[in-house]
């Protein structure tokens, strides 16, 4: 590195509007990877388990949250499922 | 045994068919029988940069529909003996590509070439996925850009999932990323993206990285491909890109800023 780098890249950080840039990219290609790997039913499921608790419990749109996992050899399929305090339910 | 090799990107406008016909003709002269197809149906480009729109009788929808044979179709480079183009068809619509019909070509050209260069449309539509399906190889052309990345990102996803070799559980893909239109001068000044930055992404074999240069526009313009301009840096990077596409260990060029003058060069030592 020659003495000049050291002012163009104060305390290693690099400035401008790159570093913006990558973290952006890095963040949007990590979410684009993970719903490419999901399997394509996944909201309908979400939509239909929220309908079926419906018939019992009256809860939130956001109460079932679907995660889905790939790992070497098996996927794993998450459901959870959060019900309203018990004395809202009367 | 003969590669299909694809050259991709998502995003138009990168320099996949600048990297078509420089990969081809350089694979060409180095003795490799190769053939480079356009699959940009309706908008063919890739006689232009190789400099034989008027040589194109017959095209590759021509083969497919049985209306002229594959000899009639392809058309010799006048500068090196051992490369042949294939035209797109400019009037037909995007179907004129049926999957068996581009498989049955591509299975007659594996009998007599070494190397077959699948010139992809931008996007993510009909043609682009049978410029993919057949591939042995994969070129992600990517400009370090947002845009640019992110597309390639995808493309790697398709060909990973919708691929021939994909979907028979074959061995996958090969994947090589060539950076382009690379300003180190801008990425010095950390207004560009770096090729680091660009491979911690996409993570992919890197085989060149083409520097933005006037030579590019200079052969499109005379329809030669850049790799002849052997004086030109864009020249020099893509004569690397084929070395070390066949294997050849090349110190990566054309990532530092030109030194100018005596007081950059005392300071930078």
């Amino acid at each position: 590195m020659g003495l000049l780098d050291y002012f163009r890249a104060p305390s290693g950080a690099r400035k401008g509007s790159a570093s913006v840039a990558k973290e952006r990219l890095q963040i949007l290609v990590a979410h684009d990877r993970a719903a490419r790997d999901r399997p394509s039913y996944l909201p309908r499921l979400q939509q239909e388990i929220l309908a079926v608790i419906r018939k019992y419990v009256e809860i939130d749109n956001d109460a079932v949250s679907v995660h889905y996992e790939q790992e070497d050899k098996y996927e794993i399929l998450e459901l959870n499922i959060v019900l309203p305090e018990a004395d809202a339910r009367s | 045994m003969a590669r299909t090799i694809v050259i991709t990107s998502g995003k138009g406008g990168v320099g996949k068919t600048t990297t078509a016909a420089a990969m081809a003709m350089g694979l060409a002269q180095r003795g490799h029988r190769t053939v480079v197809i356009d699959f940009d149906v309706g908008l063919r480009n890739l006689d232009l940069i190789m400099g034989c729109e008027r040589r194109v009788v017959y095209d590759f929808a021509n083969v497919i529909n049985g209306e002229a044979n594959l000899n009639q179709a392809l058309i010799r480079d006048k500068r090196c003996e051992h490369l042949f183009i294939l035209p797109a068809s400019q009037t037909r619509d995007k179907d004129a590509l049926t999957q068996e019909g581009v498989g049955q070509v591509l299975e007659e050209l594996r009998k007599t070439y070494d190397y077959i260069v699948c010139d992809s449309p931008a996007g993510i539509e009909h043609g682009a996925l049978m410029a993919m399906y057949f591939a042995d190889d994969a070129v992600v052309v990517t400009n370090p850009e947002v845009s640019s990345v992110r597309d390639s990102d995808r493309m790697l996803g398709i060909l990973s999932s919708k691929s021939r070799r994909a979907l028979e559980n074959d061995e996958p893909i090969r994947e090589f990323l060539l950076l382009s239109r690379y300003s180190p001068e801008r990425v010095a000044s950390g207004e560009m993206l770096g090729v680091e930055d660009v491979q911690e992404i996409l993570a992919l074999n890197l085989l060149s990285v083409i520097p933005e240069s006037k030579a590019v526009l200079n052969a499109s313009n005379a329809g030669t491909p850049v790799i002849l301009d052997v004086e030109s840096d864009a020249g020099q990077a893509y004569s690397d890109m084929v070395a070390r596409y066949l294997g050849e260990e090349r110190p990566m060029r054309f990532l530092e800023m030109e030194r100018k003058g005596l007081f950059s060069r005392f300071f930078r030592g």
